[in-house]
């Protein structure tokens, strides 16, 4: 039986480091290759060898597909193509090649240059293995061999978020890297056709969460910093550069426009303007709203927001500042947090989740009073709050994304185990479809049951089309045909044309049959008998009675003879070809009953 | 350069059209029968390749054909149809058949059995889809033939097993269309096609082709829509087909089954799975609930906007619809929603502070988590936050329908409604506000939601803030907080804003008067009264003080103790603006005041009345001045048309009705006068200036009475006899006045005919008015008639004359309700100094802004003239687009003038105002609006047969201070 092979290096019933290997049909096809934020040694990278103990990945693998560009889902990628050694394609969307470079670079130099690790890829290494990305369009179908065929869908999560379609011959997996079944203010949602894959891998990092209304959450977020702006005090938002930043971003430009505002807003420089310059080239991946109304102004291109300069942070009167890394752990979020910590007016806003031991983890907590290096006790005044904007499909979206696409079997990746367990239950009471949830390093056999297309000429086609009731699409319909295999391909062709492809000579196959009638009379008059008789019976048929002396039911011929001893007993000889097989058996049946008296 | 450039300017930005006379004597070329079909036919067998036949064929096609040669075309073609073997000629033949048989005036059935022919050995798909096509087209025609009908369908019926998806699709339609409808008559016609129509359509559901499946069910909708009741097994088909793979199958399924569920709402069906049963119309309901959350939003917007419609819907079902169990971890969890009322009821107010605010609460019994429900659970929550504005708006406007029936769940969507005013897209934002609005009088705000609701004041578009204001007069407000919080925001919005003052004082009036009681105990504050001390007097110009005294003196009319609380200087700055902002401040009792105009108070019923009597009154006596000498006759209308005259004023109600019978008897004034002249005693033309004095009546009573026709709303057929009679007074006037004045005959018989012609028309338009016209003036004139036709014109002048001396003055009835259009240019204001400067010969846009009252059809009607001071005008089509309509009755005007000019020396004031054209072939009945051309003019026009067009100037108008530079070079 074919099967579909699936085996999750990192993101198996866990989030982080996204690796999935599934063989399909024969192929060989690496899903994501991320890093674990979790872990700074081996473990942050997924296990290679596991793939090839010691034979090169490129003759293994056909191809390595990225979803997008958060590094839990590329962070691997220059380790594993430049430093374990991979010379196959790698596909990504456009966007996604453009922005994983800045973001891979930027944590390079995090691990290299501050942690001062060795041993980890370089610069030069991120360019060589970027030589090495092929990039697609959304629903694009790209050939990736002469079977191997991949398509990308819209994902929403992120610019350039892409689920994808791997599909050889009829078999198909759909992998849905990180997607988001609502649109918010900068992305469209997720969407995909009935494509019915044998396989959807899903993640399923909200599995046990139905969340509330995006626009709840936005309207609190927006009253909050403007209640802070019109009191006069000063909001920060630490953010990570890429992402939600963007979207808060266009959150607060359509709000001041909107609202007339005069307060600046500023956004800390660095990674953002590359990436932000990227957001404008990508229109066409944003929602509705940026799409439609680009053409008179492009909303990344922002009127309201500005470059910050550190100077900024002291002057006077009401601002907003989004300043990075989002945890306020370091850098320049950090520094503004501390002068501007003491005023009750101000605000900080955290707007996604904190990891513990970081500045933002303990005034989310409720500390007031932070300690310092050097020993200082930082007291906290202003307003904390906190804001979550996450992208992920909550338990809904994830069903609805299964609804939408009907596969056969489910698979779930990237979350934890206790929540997938609700979530494969219900997929299972909801769908009838198989649910698996493996852990890293096993493998998940899928038995698919392939259909398998045969070529048939349009003239045969027609030919048996026209026999018998009209074609009903709902039922199977009995065609006669010879099915040729040859050259890897298969045909259904006539007997005619595959005896003449095959050099072969026709046989005929002919049934004979005898049958005994007590007939006194006189051969020709017995034929005469049986030739009346039949031709009362089969009135659908051509029955002729020949001047030989034989009768023929359409091709089957009838001859008496009187036998040779018994004059009294006439011996009827019925042949028939083998196609006729049908007409002839039920013929040699009706003339067993014998013939019908006389009168 | 520049005057070309100008003249660009006026090509482009301004429809300034001549009216041109039409020369009615032109004289119309008839083509003969035999020409026509003869030169096909020479054409067509010139025509040596299919390529050439084609080719006459399109040219043929570009020219219309007369109802009486098109038999002899069709039979020409058909007979080339047979002969051509070429298949895109025979689809040319059969689609130019179709066409023809479209022809007005002619009836197909003499070649319905020519075309049914054709399809017998017609081998081509494409052609046979076409001819199926024009016999749709010849079944459509033939509408009172049934079994014409019944023949068609037998014939679509046989070709429904064809093997191409485009005959197919034509069949289904052709069944659609042509089946037959009636039950009783299909059954006499029988015959073994016309079983049963349905049944048929209903096989081609499971048709392998998409495009036939939807082809099935729109013709079962086509059926519908022509009467048939559908069967309710359809039903369980169409569900069927909701799962379908192609979206337009998805999207006419999902119409299928809310016909259906119209039908047979009462009845029951299973549920699968279950052994529950539940009404038919929930069950669609739950089904196309579900469709909301399509893949496709094509699906997904006709899937919203049909949820509108199931009122019958019960309400569990219906307010599932906004339910989302959330939930967090497994853990249940509160929505924002249901926190804030939480927060509301218990009285605290928001910390806001707290990270774990959310956290979730109790846990949930995993088994009773259901992710995708059957039901409709959610489908409201899904569709407000959809992608795509179109299926958000869709929703919207499904809810406001839904709130309209049922106040329960208007209650509950209010939360939703309340989070889409601050979408994203500016049109679900404003119709986000309208649906509240439709449906305030079902609700009462919380103050959270007040509060978002009022954060959108400060929106930046005018829409938005004005549908808001809107919002507001017809809300109600639980608190006093409530009422302070809108107030304090109102002002924000008014220094914010300035150019909103209207809209919110006219907001606030309503919210005082709405709220009396809650506006109470905010009195002294609101007023910064102090028990013992006195407080300086506001600044009574400040419109932000106006604006509270509006809201309090509002709501001081219905609560008696609220005057104690007012200063001094509140009682002068009531009875400033009681003068100065009538319509905004009531009259109140104040105590220690008379009440000044307690005589004609308006509004208060009990003096409606004697108004009202007063009116009639009024009328009484004139109607009956008939033994009245002359001069007493005109000093009782002068005295009458100035006592109406100033009860409109006072009475706003009976405005319209009062400035109606006002200008009726100036009309009746002005004949009377033009009359008494001395002129008419005089034989020879010697008297030039009374003349004019008497033609100059004649044209005023011609205008009055096109105002009188067009300007009111709500003037009957009576009213509009009255007034056509008083204008053939007017001009038989006009005739005498001319005939006197002019020498020789020629010119006369031209006007007496055109005069006669007139009577003649009237006569013909209102027969059925006539006998209520006894001694009028046309009814004698109609007594005449056949002297008339026979004599001379001066015989005629000399008829007319006397009979308009002796002729009644006509009784006017007055309709219901009867009011005047009228308009108000708020802006621009007139009042600036400051020119507006521009380079001649370029543009400058003018903001207009105008509010509208009682114009029907403002988008056809209502124009915008300016005048220069060399006498130019310019007459500017608003586009539709730039009238809103905030309410019944009302439009409000919001356009860009573009006005330019050769250089001048000084600035110097040109006139803006709005114009209402009229065309007098327009009927009050019919509201069809001729396209027709305007004049610039304001002159009435000669009159002739055709109606006559023309434009009265209804609003004051207002001066701009313009100046146009010359160019620097």
């Amino acid at each position: 039986m074919p099967e579909i092979k699936v085996t999750p290096l990192g993101a198996g019933q866990d989030v982080g480091r996204s690796c999935i290997l599934v063989s399909i049909a024969g192929k060989n096809v690496m899903l994501d290759c991320g890093m674990h934020m979790g872990y700074n040694d081996d473990r942050r990278f997924p296990d290679f060898s596991y793939i090839t103990q010691n034979g090169r990945l490129t003759d293994f693998l056909d191809c390595v597909i990225i979803s997008h560009f958060h590094l839990d889902h590329c962070g691997a990628l220059p380790y594993f193509s430049e430093m374990v050694g991979y010379d196959g394609p790698i596909y990504m969307t456009h966007p996604t090649k453009a922005i994983c470079p800045i973001l891979l670079e930027d944590y390079r130099k995090i691990t290299v240059d501050k942690k001062g690790e060795t041993n980890f890829f370089t610069s030069q290494m991120i360019k060589d293995c970027m030589k090495k990305v092929v990039a697609v369009h959304l629903h694009q179908t790209v050939q990736v061999d002469e079977e191997l065929e991949i398509k990308a869908y819209y994902a929403g999560h992120v610019l350039g978020a892409a689920m994808f379609q791997i599909k050889v011959g009829c078999e198909s997996v759909v992998y849905t890297g990180d997607y988001n079944m609502t649109p918010d203010r900068h992305l469209g949602a997720a969407w995909i056709d009935k494509c019915r894959p044998d396989l959807l891998i899903t993640e399923s990092t909200y599995a046990t969460t139905i969340r509330d209304s995006k626009r709840c959450r936005e309207r609190d977020f927006l009253k909050k910093v403007h209640e802070t702006v019109e009191r006069g005090g000063k909001v920060l938002i630490p953010v990570f550069a890429l992402g939600r930043a963007q979207e808060l971003c266009i959150l607060l430009e359509t709000f001041w426009e909107r609202m007339n505002l005069k307060a600046p807003i500023y956004f800390s420089t660095g990674l953002t303007e590359k990436a932000n310059h990227y957001y404008k080239l990508f229109i066409t991946w944003t929602n509705q709203k940026i799409r439609k109304t680009f053409v008179q102004r492009n909303m990344f291109e922002f009127k309201h927001i500005k470059a910050f300069d550190r100077a900024f942070a002291d002057n006077p009167g009401p601002m907003v500042v989004f300043a990075t890394p989002g945890m306020l752990h370091a850098g320049q979020s950090l520094q503004i947090f501390r002068k501007w910590a003491g005023n009750e007016k101000n605000m900080v806003i955290m707007p996604g989740y904190c990891v513990q031991g970081t500045v933002g983890h303990k005034i989310l907590s409720g500390q007031r009073k932070l300690e310092m290096e050097g020993r200082q006790i930082l007291e906290v005044k202003m307003q904390v709050e906190y804001m979550s904007f996450s992208a992920h499909a909550d338990a809904k979206g994830i069903m609805q994304l299964i609804r939408q696409a009907e596969p056969r079997n489910v698979l779930l990746v990237h979350g934890e185990a206790k929540k997938m367990e609700f979530l494969k239950q219900k997929i299972e009471q909801e769908f009838h479809v198989s649910c698996f949830m493996p852990a890293n390093g096993e493998t998940t056999t899928i038995v698919t049951n392939p259909c398998i297309p045969v070529d048939i000429s349009l003239g045969l086609l027609k030919r048996e089309a026209a026999i018998g009731p009209v074609p009903d699409a709902k039922k199977p319909k009995l065609m006669h045909g010879t099915l040729l295999m040859k050259d890897n391909s298969f045909r259904l062709v006539s007997p005619e044309q595959a005896l003449k492809e095959l050099g072969l000579a026709e046989h005929q196959l002919r049934f004979t049959c005898r049958v005994h009638i007590q007939d006194p009379r006189k051969e020709h008059e017995t034929v005469l008998r049986v030739y009346n008789h039949l031709k009362g019976i089969l009135k659908d048929y051509s029955v002729q009675h020949l001047p030989d002396g034989s009768i023929t039911v359409e091709s089957i011929l009838i001859q008496a003879t009187a036998h040779s001893e018994d004059q009294g007993t006439k011996v009827l000889l019925v042949s028939w070809t083998y196609q006729d097989e049908e007409l002839g058996s039920y013929l040699t049946s009706l003339l067993k009953k014998g013939l019908p008296q006389s009168t | 350069m520049a005057a070309h450039l100008k003249k660009r300017v006026y090509e482009e930005f301004t429809k300034v059209v001549q009216q041109q006379h039409e020369d009615l004597s032109t004289k119309k070329l008839r083509l003969t029968k035999p020409s026509k079909s003869a030169a096909l036919h020479v054409d067509l067998c010139k025509a040596t390749s299919p390529a050439d036949a084609l080719q006459y064929l399109l040219q043929f096609a570009r020219k219309p054909v007369e109802v009486e040669s098109v038999e002899g075309v069709v039979r020409i073609l058909l007979e080339h149809y047979y002969k051509e073997n070429d298949a895109s000629v025979r689809l040319k033949i059969a689609s130019l058949l179709g066409l023809l048989s479209k022809t007005a005036g002619f009836s197909p059935d003499c070649i319905m059995d020519d075309a049914i022919n054709t399809l017998q050995n017609e081998k081509s798909h494409q052609v046979l889809a076409q001819l199926l096509d024009t016999l749709l087209v010849i079944g459509t025609k033939l509408p009172e033939n049934p079994s014409v009908r019944m023949r068609l369908v037998e014939v679509a019926c046989k070709h429904l097993t064809d093997s191409s998806h485009g005959v197919r699709n034509k069949c289904l339609q052709l069944i659609g269309c042509l089946g037959p409808v009636d039950k009783g008559v299909a059954k006499e016609a029988e015959s073994q096609a016309a079983k049963d129509v349905q049944k048929i359509i209903g096989d081609h559901f499971n048709d392998q082709d998409p495009r036939v499946r939807t082809a099935a069910i729109k013709a079962m909708l086509q059926l519908h829509e022509r009467g048939l009741k559908l069967q309710q097994a359809i039903y369980s088909q169409a569900c069927k087909l909701l799962a379908d793979d192609y979206e337009q199958v998805r999207s006419a399924a999902v119409q299928l089954i809310w016909v259906l569920s119209q039908l047979y709402p009462e009845s029951i069906v299973p549920i699968p799975s279950s052994n529950e049963e539940i009404r038919l119309v929930d069950d669609a309901f739950g089904k196309i609930c579900h469709m909301v959350s399509d893949g496709s939003w094509v699906v997904r917007v006709q899937a919203a906007k049909l949820l509108g419609s199931m009122q019958q819907v019960s309400s569990h079902f219906l307010e599932q619809t906004l339910d989302k169990k959330l939930m967090s971890d497994l853990r249940r969890k509160r929505t924002a929603h249901e926190r804030a009322k939480e927060l509301y009821s218990s009285g605290e107010f928001s910390s806001g502070r707290k990270w774990g605010d959310d956290a979730p609460k109790e846990e949930i019994d995993t088994g009773a988590v259901n992710l995708i429900e059957s039901g409709a659970c959610g489908a409201f929550v899904h569709g407000l936050e959809d992608e795509m504005y179109e299926v958000r708006i869709a929703a919207v406007e499904a809810l406001c329908m839904l709130a309209q029936s049922s106040p329960s769940f208007a209650e509950k969507c209010l939360d939703f409604l309340v989070d889409m005013f601050n979408d994203e897209i500016e049109e679900v934002r404003l119709q986000s506000i309208h649906t509240m609005r439709k449906i305030s009088h079902n609700i009462t705000l919380r103050e959270d939601q007040l509060d978002t609701v009022l954060a959108v004041l400060e929106d930046s578009s005018r829409d938005i803030r004005e549908a808001l204001h809107e919002l507001l007069c017809c809300t109600n407000v639980s608190t006093k907080e409530g009422i302070h919080l809108a107030l304090v925001e109102l002002l924000k919005n008014l220094t914010k804003y300035p150019t909103d003052r209207e809209s919110i004082w006219k907001c606030l009036k309503f919210l005082g008067s709405r709220h009396p009681t809650l506006v109470l105990p905010l009195v002294p504050e609101l007023l910064s009264t102090h028990p013992f001390f006195d407080t300086p007097e506001p600044d009574m110009d400040d419109p932000a003080y106006i604006a509270v005294l509006v809201l309090i003196f509002n709501a001081a009319k219905s609560c008696p103790t609220m005057p104690a609380l007012f200063s001094d200087h509140t009682f002068r700055h009531y009875a400033y603006l009681r003068d100065s902002l009538s319509h905004l401040v009531p009259p109140l009792r104040l105590p220690g005041r008379k009440l000044v105009s307690s005589a004609v108070s308006p509004s208060i019923t009990p003096h409606e009345d004697p108004s009202q009597q007063f009116l009639h009154q009024s009328l009484e006596r004139v109607y009956n001045f008939q033994h009245l000498d002359p001069r007493g006759i005109q000093e009782l209308l002068e005295f009458t048309i100035r006592d109406l005259q100033r009860l409109g004023e006072l009475q706003s109600e009976l405005a319209g009705m009062a400035d109606f019978t006002a200008t009726y008897l100036q009309c009746q004034l002005l004949l009377i006068k033009a009359l008494q002249e001395k002129l008419w005693n005089v034989a020879a033309p010697l008297y030039l200036k009374q003349n004019a004095l008497a033609s100059a009546a004649a044209k005023q009573i011609l205008e009055e009475t096109y105002k009188m026709e067009f300007m009111y709303s709500g003037v009957e057929s009576r009213q509009v006899v009255i007034i056509h009679h008083m204008r053939l007074q007017a001009k038989a006037l006009q005739l005498i006045v001319t005939a006197r004045t002019t020498r020789g005959v020629e010119p006369l018989f031209g006007m007496c005919e055109k005069f006669l012609q007139e009577v003649d028309s009237f006569q013909r338009c209102f027969i059925s008015e006539l006998p209520h016209m006894q001694g009028s003036f046309v009814d004698k004139l109609l007594d005449l008639m056949p002297r008339l036709v026979t004599s001379k014109p001066s015989e005629v002048v000399k008829i007319l004359q006397t009979t308009l001396r002796q002729s009644t003055f006509l009784h006017l009835p007055l309709p219901e309700q009867l009011h005047r259009a009228t308009a108000n240019i708020i802006e621009p204001t007139g009042e600036s100094d400051n020119p507006l400067r521009f380079t001649s010969g370029l543009v400058v846009a003018l903001d207009v802004d105008a509010t509208l009252e009682h114009v029907q059809d403002p988008q056809g009607t209502v124009k915008v003239q300016v005048l220069y001071p060399d006498g130019q005008a310019q007459l500017i089509h608003p586009k539709p687009a730039d009238f809103r309509n905030p309410g019944p009755g009302r439009h409000r005007l919001i356009t860009q003038v573009y006005l330019s000019h050769t250089a001048w020396t000084e600035p110097c004031q040109i006139e803006v105002r709005l114009l209402l054209a009229y065309n007098s072939n327009r009927s009050k009945a019919s509201t069809r609006i001729p396209k027709s051309t305007w004049n610039e003019s304001l002159e009435a026009l000669p009159p002739s047969e055709n109606g006559i067009e023309g434009t009265i100037p209804f609003s004051k108008p207002v001066k701009v201070y313009i100046m146009p530079k010359p160019a620097r070079r």
